[in-house]
């Protein structure tokens, strides 16, 4: 019996290596699932001011989002503020409540979120505020990151 | 015989070393193409448009409590200038006053929080300004809560069965009026 045992010591151990794709695709799944794949190709520039009686954006399928900040213009030059709604930036704001209005129609339950550039003056979220009012979609939602008080 | 046998041993296997390569390069362009968007922010309900010929309701001026900002971004709380700090306990002394002080509201049903913004004041101000006063309501329904036994709003609206009703936000709704705008009329300027 001790004729067939041929114990060969191999000098080079080796880390099992198998599992390696499995932990990738693990990362790779919270990846998918926890960002969004949205190509907005931002125009404006949008730097989101901090806020503390902030809440999370449930269903996120109800929101639409409304950009307004300086434009980005050729040779990283800040143009006026304009307003950008999907991909397009929005020519003339009295559009807005036409724009506004069928998405109120396709969903009644629609939450505008409302990105707006911390430098940007409040006249123009006004206008578009009462583009908002008119379209009747009155639920809306002030994009900020979280504040921690000091 | 014997070569037959070391036929069948051999086992014709997929290299999968590159396995771990592709993912890599998987997960590196989802890490490029995606944005872990803000999801957070302010809730507001916007006021319905004013119809033509309805006129506004009237409101007692004591239930009303006006917030001002300015195009320099000061703040004026029923028309004296004040620190931001100072905001979110005014508030809550205006909301809690149930007809005590005469220059404050009746009741916290009737107290309107007016919020109004010069058109050149920066945005930044305006969250400032309207996260101190949301505060301010988040601190009043958080006391409640603590006062019937739990450690926070949060906490109370966990607990919260299916069917009960929010007493704690019905007690302190959020009334933030974002008052009307001035006319956008350039032509008319001269100083606002």
């Amino acid at each position: 019996m001790s004729v067939h045992f041929k114990k060969t010591v191999k000098p080079k151990q080796s880390i099992p290596t198998a599992s390696l794709p499995d932990i990738i695709f693990m990362l790779l799944i919270f990846f998918m699932v926890s960002t969004v794949l949205r190509e907005v190709d931002l125009q404006v520039r949008v730097q989101l001011p901090d806020a503390e009686a902030i809440q999370k954006i449930e269903q996120k399928r109800l929101v639409s989002y409304v950009y307004i900040g300086p434009q980005r213009l050729e040779g990283n030059q800040l143009g006026e503020s304009r307003v950008q709604i999907d991909d397009a930036l929005v020519p003339e704001l009295t559009e807005i409540r036409q724009i506004m209005f069928r998405r109120l129609q396709d969903e009644p339950r629609t939450v505008i979120s409302l990105r707006v550039d911390e430098e940007s003056e409040t006249g123009i979220l006004y206008d578009v505020q009462q583009e908002l009012r008119q379209a009747g979609t009155l639920r809306i939602n002030y994009s900020t990151k979280r504040l921690i008080p000091s | 015989m014997a070569l037959l046998k070391r036929r069948t041993n051999r086992e014709v296997e997929i290299p999968t070393a590159s396995m771990a390569d592709i993912a890599f390069l998987l997960l590196i362009f989802f890490l490029v193409t995606t944005t872990i968007d803000v999801d957070t922010g302010i809730y507001m309900e916007l006021p319905p448009p004013l119809e033509e010929d309805v006129p506004p309701p009237e409101i007692p001026d004591r239930n009303i409590l006006t917030v001002l900002v300015n195009a320099q971004g000061d703040v004026l709380l029923e028309r004296e200038f004040v620190q931001i700090g100072d905001i979110r306990p005014f508030v809550k002394r205006f909301v809690t006053n149930n007809g005590a002080d005469p220059t404050l509201s009746d009741s916290p049903d009737k107290a309107i929080v007016s919020f109004k913004t010069e058109r050149s004041a920066k945005y930044e101000q305006y969250i400032r300004v309207l996260d101190e006063i949301k505060m301010g309501y988040n601190e009043l329904r958080d006391e409640e809560a603590q006062s019937m036994g739990y450690r926070d709003y949060a906490d109370y609206r966990a607990r919260l069965q299916a069917d009960e009703e929010d007493l704690v936000a019905d007690k302190y709704k959020y009334r933030i009026s974002i008052a009307e705008p001035d006319a956008t009329n350039p032509s008319a300027a001269g100083g606002a």
